[in-house]
């Protein structure tokens, strides 16, 4: 029918866009401003990681993995670092897995504040993006000042930590435990209860819960479907078990409770880096690995709790040094696959700030 | 069929009911380092993955892994600038006969947070069923492992390449694809 | 491109310095960013290392409104002909920084999917190296800029395209 033809519009978005969170290409077609579909194209940031692994030493692959999610690139390394750790058998000290969570956890306040800046920038709260890397400054200072990096930090080896936690960074630490709750009033107080704010985010980009676990879902999106799946308290890794943290969920798996997940996360995170300050034990701050690294043959998966999700990676080590196979589950490709459902119903203005929720990096996708 | 003892109550019991269920499927099981990884026969994946979703409660599909079993040519005895041949080492025993790809599909109970690995091999140009129909999550999984390696999927919705542009030739995972890539590829 | 020896006239040599003084205190940027080194673009551009005190904080989405296009991130094979695009899009005059070591050549990445250099498609008028660089270093490269801004004759341009390298 003709008039059926004219009603239906695709448009592209991307690769090039300010509001893609990196080059993500997406094919969208509307209805009169109604999405009907949403169809997503990568492979613009490919840049053949997995192959590259194959042939790099399992030491030298740890500052590839900061490459993938740029926003988060410690948790890149604790994920991989831990994977090694458990096929090869190597014992982390305690100190350097408690140094981990502290840095861990200091990189996810890190990542949630860029997030909801970003997603507050793409709604049009440009104020919050400002706010929030103005406070993310003081945490890549610490990060810097510990690692010498502040984006792509590399700051965790095989066998524990580069460096030991001294007085200095101890203190820039806790001096960030007092500013940046400072830093998430103030966003809270201009968000939360802001008029617009709620009318571009509440009821926008819902997921059933049963759809969310059913496409892979995982991380703060579906922990606001109301799943209070954290991998950090039901399969603990690096002595998150001794740490005392809530994991807050929501029910409405809209975009504004996405927010307010990540929000609470924060808070929490800091919570547990001031747990792990306050009882850091004495010892060393990496066992003695040898430089060159040979696995026997065999295989592991093991994920973590990165601030995107679940992130996991998959070795299968021949005997040599060098990896047989290096798998990256990458939380956002999995979550990325969710956003046709989310969108669709909703208007074409919405798919920026649903897209801004679901919080993903393309580093990652595309690995 | 080896026994495998496994520590992990829940994991053992949903092994035990896989075992009574798919008796003949099942080609080698192993549980190493708290992982329990099964083997199973290429055309009995999908009523596997159907009992381990609505039966034994693995609700979440975490990822799915595509391997390349290609094993490089071991290179002649290097010969030494005086003639004499360098020490050969001795020849490893010739591994049993592996077939070229594998593909493990990694599953996840939620909230007994136990994790199983469903293995399976096959050679090039063999199909494997796509998990779709029972797991939605392995729609792009599915999609980049044939992508990078060139396997195809029955009954996948959608199989086309996700990562390299569509008209690219080649399957960059494949151990005889050069890492620098070839000249004409894109 | 004027020979050090020869003659140019008094008040067109006035005229290029007000031109590119104008010039170089307002580039607005086209934020082409492809990875992680767009996070760190937009850390300079956000509050601590304020771009803005440079007249860049306008970083436009458009090709077609901005005058420098920062190449931040890698490039692979199938964002190439993206960027190529996007550059000639670009009006002149136009600049282009090639931010970070993927831009550059590659970065880490000697892979079958990544374009070993930006300036392989598009011609490159700084270089900063870094993976990613500090803001500091994105700030030093876009001050060589301004300061290869200052050097150049805008007005031969009137007359000659290619009159506008420096170099």
């Amino acid at each position: 029918m003709a008039s059926k033809a004219f009603r239906e519009i695709d448009l592209n978005m991307g690769p090039q866009h300010p509001s893609t969170h990196g080059v993500l290409r997406l094919k969208v077609s509307i209805d009169n401003e109604v999405v009907l579909q949403v169809v997503p194209v990568l492979g613009y940031l490919h840049r053949g990681m997995e192959k590259l692994w194959e042939s790099q030493t399992y030491h030298q692959i740890i500052p590839l993995t900061d490459r993938l999610d740029y926003l988060a690139s410690l948790s890149n390394n604790f994920g991989y670092v831990l994977a090694v750790e458990k096929l090869a058998g190597i014992e982390v000290p305690k100190r350097a897995q408690y140094i981990r969570v502290i840095l861990a956890e200091l990189q996810r306040v890190a990542s949630h504040l860029a997030a909801i800046g970003f997603m507050a920038n793409d709604v049009g709260a440009m104020t919050v993006l400002l706010y929030g890397f103005e406070a993310r400054e003081t945490i890549l200072d610490i990060f810097e000042t510990y690692a010498g990096g502040r984006l792509t930090i590399h700051g965790m080896r095989l066998g524990g930590v580069p460096f030991d936690m001294d007085e200095t960074v101890a203190g820039m630490i806790r001096k960030v435990l007092g500013t940046v709750p400072k830093t998430l009033t103030d966003i809270e107080g201009l968000l939360s209860d802001n008029r617009i704010w709620r009318h571009r985010t509440e009821g926008i980009g819902i997921i059933s819960q049963s759809d969310a676990l059913e496409n892979g879902l995982t991380g703060p999106c579906l922990r606001a479907a109301g799943m209070a799946w954290d991998l950090r308290r039901d399969l603990p890794y690096s002595s998150y078990e001794d740490f005392d943290f809530d994991v807050p969920v929501r029910t409405s798996s809209d975009a504004l409770d996405r927010y307010f997940v990540r929000m609470e996360e924060m808070r929490q995170s800091l919570r547990i880096v001031r747990q792990a300050l306050d009882r850091l034990p004495a010892g060393e701050h990496i066992a003695k690995v040898p430089r060159v690294l040979r696995i026997p043959a065999g295989e592991i998966y093991h994920s973590i709790e990165a601030p995107k999700g679940e992130l996991g990676f998959f070795i299968r080590s021949n005997g040599t040094d060098k990896p047989e196979r290096v798998k990256m589950r990458s939380p956002s490709f999995i979550n990325l696959q969710s956003l046709e459902l989310m969108c669709k119903g909703n208007l074409f203005s919405d798919i920026v700030g649903i897209l801004g929720s679901l919080d993903i990096v393309l580093g990652e996708i595309d690995k | 069929m080896p026994d495998v003892r496994i520590d992990a109550a829940p994991l053992a019991d949903s092994f035990e009911r896989l075992k009574e269920r798919f008796p003949e499927s099942i080609l080698a099981v192993a549980f190493v380092k708290g992982e329990l990884s099964v083997s199973i026969r290429r055309e009995d994946i999908l009523p596997v993955l159907r009992f381990l979703k609505h039966e034994a409660g693995f609700n979440a599909l975490t990822d799915i892994i595509g391997i390349d079993n290609l094993k490089p040519v071991p290179a002649a005895a290097p010969v030494l600038p005086t003639g004499r041949t360098g020490e050969t080492p001795a020849a490893p025993p010739a591994p049993a006969p592996q077939k070229r790809f594998s593909i493990l599909y990694q599953l996840y109970r939620f909230p007994e947070a136990c994790r199983i690995r469903i293995a399976l091999d096959l050679e090039e140009g063999e199909t494997v069923d796509s998990a779709v129909p029972v797991y939605r999550a392995a729609d792009w999984a599915e999609r980049e492992i044939f992508d990078m390696f060139g396997i195809a999927f029955a009954g996948h919705p959608d199989l086309r390449r996700i990562y390299m542009p569509d008209e690219f030739e080649g399957f960059p995972l494949r151990k005889d694809f050069p890492l620098e890539g070839r000249t004409g590829g894109v | 491109m004027i020979d050090p020896g020869e003659r140019h006239p008094f008040l067109l040599a006035k005229l290029d310095q007000l031109i590119s003084w104008s010039q170089k205190n307002s580039l607005w940027p086209f934020g082409s960013g492809l990875a992680c080194c767009a996070i760190e673009m937009i850390a300079t551009a956000a509050a601590k290392y304020d771009i803005s005190r440079f007249g860049m904080e306008l970083f436009r989405a458009s090709p077609r409104q901005a005058d420098l296009f920062i190449v931040a991130g890698t490039v692979t094979k199938k964002m190439a002909p993206v960027v190529r695009r996007l550059w000639e899009q670009m009006p002149d005059p136009k600049w282009v920084v090639a931010m970070g070591n993927c831009a550059i050549s590659g970065g880490p990445f000697p892979t079958y999917a990544v374009l070993q250099g930006v300036d392989k498609i598009i011609p490159v008028d700084v270089y900063i190296a870094g993976c990613p660089p500090t803001p500091q270093g994105l700030l030093n490269g876009l001050i060589t800029l301004q300061n290869q801004i200052a050097r150049s004759h805008p007005t031969l341009e009137i007359f000659d395209r290619d009159a506008r390298r420096t170099d």
